[in-house]
């Protein structure tokens, strides 16, 4: 722990260390207690992938994987993520090869503006990893946590489900 | 958000002595964490609870069952053993949330939301819920969503719960701990109605932590049904909900429980109704007569009145389902 003074406080408040996998890296941080996950990706370590839509856990646009599990990172403290392995949509593709959820995003046009892509990428690779879609509407119910403005809801699906659909992946 | 000091604890008397006053317990935090970036909640220190050992389903001697307080809503809601025995808890977490929220929020979190009144989550304007005495623009202002039974002059708040619905309709109880020791909480007694002290939504003390939830050995699986009604197919908040269990022998009902959510500051249950149920034969007759009755003591708000007939059709429908075995389908 390390003695910072907020901006205008009369008291001192600590930052905590955290040690943390991100998209496969080690990584060692100072995060002050009301850093939220999604501020520590964004502001601190430049992965703009994941985005501040409502920042109220509400539209899905900042989802990222907490060892393995999709949640909201505006609604998650860093401090709390200590110890934790971590993907966002920048951790998806292996290298050059897109992940198969990417790729599927592409070839079915899922977007419009491309502000909840990444939100819809890494929300929907965790239903992958979930493995409880059986059919179309389980999907919709499944995505419900993600919204998209412009409304590509009907691409974003068939791209999920091409996936879950292909050898090796999902279980429906 | 306000600045606040960060201390986390190992285990559960660690978590009870670094309570000091304007200190917050915080597990799943997706409750928390929003309102105080709307600067309703502003707590000095957060007390991280999530290392603590609360994480089990288990199976009891008495076939009763144990939920752990930090076991994620998501994880509760696909437990194999509560699917099998608690459909009805299953069923109500899965109507609730987004599977993001779900996988973060925990069972002891869920209970202690706090409602989302518009007017409680504007911090610039009155709510006796948020600054006791300083009125409640609900009351005559915007409150479609609001409270048709138990509200007070002081609060139409409306507890926001799924799943506390089908906890009050199973008869759980709530296992808390503090420095004094840990006592039980029939569940329904663990919220209260707004009353004079709208600013308390429970039981629980400040200084106190939820360690579990126990689920009666009767789980109604056969025949229980929870339905949601909203604005829009999923990820919204209740507009009336209903948890509905029955036993049945011979298409004559034995024993019958009815917990209603968005109507009330807590999870509504009326005891006289689900006794008249007793010994009725399942019918629409006998489910219509139940429902009128259960909203015959309803007192709607001026946006809310729909709320009344919507209450009694959900109820009706609720039961015809759980007869046919609805939570099953």
């Amino acid at each position: 722990m390390s003695a910072l003074s907020p901006s205008a406080g009369v008291e001192c408040y600590a930052s905590h260390s955290i040690n943390i996998t991100l998209n496969g890296q080690p990584r060692s941080l100072d995060v002050l207690p009301w850093t939220t996950l999604l501020d520590l990706l964004r502001e601190r370590l430049d992965l703009v992938g994941s985005k501040k839509g409502c920042d109220h856990g509400q539209c899905g646009a900042c989802t990222v994987l907490v060892n393995g599990k999709r949640v909201n990172a505006c609604l998650t403290l860093a401090v709390m993520c200590d110890g934790a392995s971590l993907t966002t949509v920048e951790g998806l593709a292996n290298g050059d090869t897109l992940h198969p959820l990417q790729a599927a995003f592409i070839k079915h046009d899922a977007f419009q503006c491309g502000y909840c892509t990444p939100g819809q990428l890494c929300s929907a690779a965790g239903l992958l990893k979930e493995g409880r879609v059986n059919s179309a509407d389980d999907i919709r119910e499944q995505m419900s946590g993600n919204l998209c403005r412009c409304g590509a809801y009907g691409n974003i699906l068939a791209a999920i489900e091409e996936v879950i659909q292909a050898p090796g992946e999902g279980n429906a | 958000m306000n600045p606040f000091n960060y201390a986390r604890a190992s285990d559960v008397n660690e978590a009870l002595a670094l309570y000091q006053p304007g200190s917050r317990f915080i597990a799943g935090g997706t409750n928390l964490l929003d309102l105080m970036k709307e600067n309703v909640a502003r707590p000095q220190q957060l007390i991280d609870i999530t290392r603590l050992p609360l994480h089990e389903i288990t199976q009891q001697p008495n076939d009763r069952v144990r939920v752990g307080a930090l076991v994620s809503n998501a994880d509760l809601a696909h437990d194999p053993l509560i699917q099998a025995r608690y459909p009805l808890l299953s069923q109500a977490i899965l109507a609730g949330a987004s599977p993001q929220l779900r996988n973060m929020a925990t069972t002891g979190g869920n209970l202690l939301q706090r409602t989302r009144c518009y007017y409680f989550y504007d911090a610039g304007v009155p709510c006796n819920k948020r600054e006791p005495g300083t009125g409640c623009p609900a009351r005559t202002g915007l409150n479609r969503i609001h409270a048709i039974f138990g509200a007070s002059d002081q609060c139409v708040a409306t507890h926001p719960s799924d799943m506390c619905v089908a906890l009050a309709a199973l008869g759980a109880t709530v296992e808390v701990q503090g420095k004094q020791g840990t006592r039980v909480i029939e569940f329904a007694d663990f919220h209260r109605l707004p009353g004079d002290q709208p600013e308390r939504d429970n039981h629980l003390a400040d200084d106190e932590l939820i360690i579990a939830i126990e689920l009666p050995a009767e789980g109604f699986a056969p025949h229980s049904h929870y339905l949601k009604v909203r604005d829009r197919a999923s990820y919204a908040f209740a507009l009336v909900s209903v948890a509905a269990a029955l036993k049945l022998e011979g298409g004559v009902i034995t024993e019958a429980r009815l917990a209603l959510g968005g109507v009330a500051h807590k999870p509504w249950r009326n005891t006289t109704v689900e006794a008249a149920l007793v010994g009725q034969p399942v019918s629409h007759e006998t489910f219509t007569a139940a429902a009128q009755a259960l909203v015959k003591d309803a007192q709607p708000l001026a946006g809310n009145a729909f709320k009344v007939k919507l209450a009694k059709r959900a109820v009706v429908r609720a039961l015809d389902e759980a007869a046919l075995g609805g939570a099953r389908s």
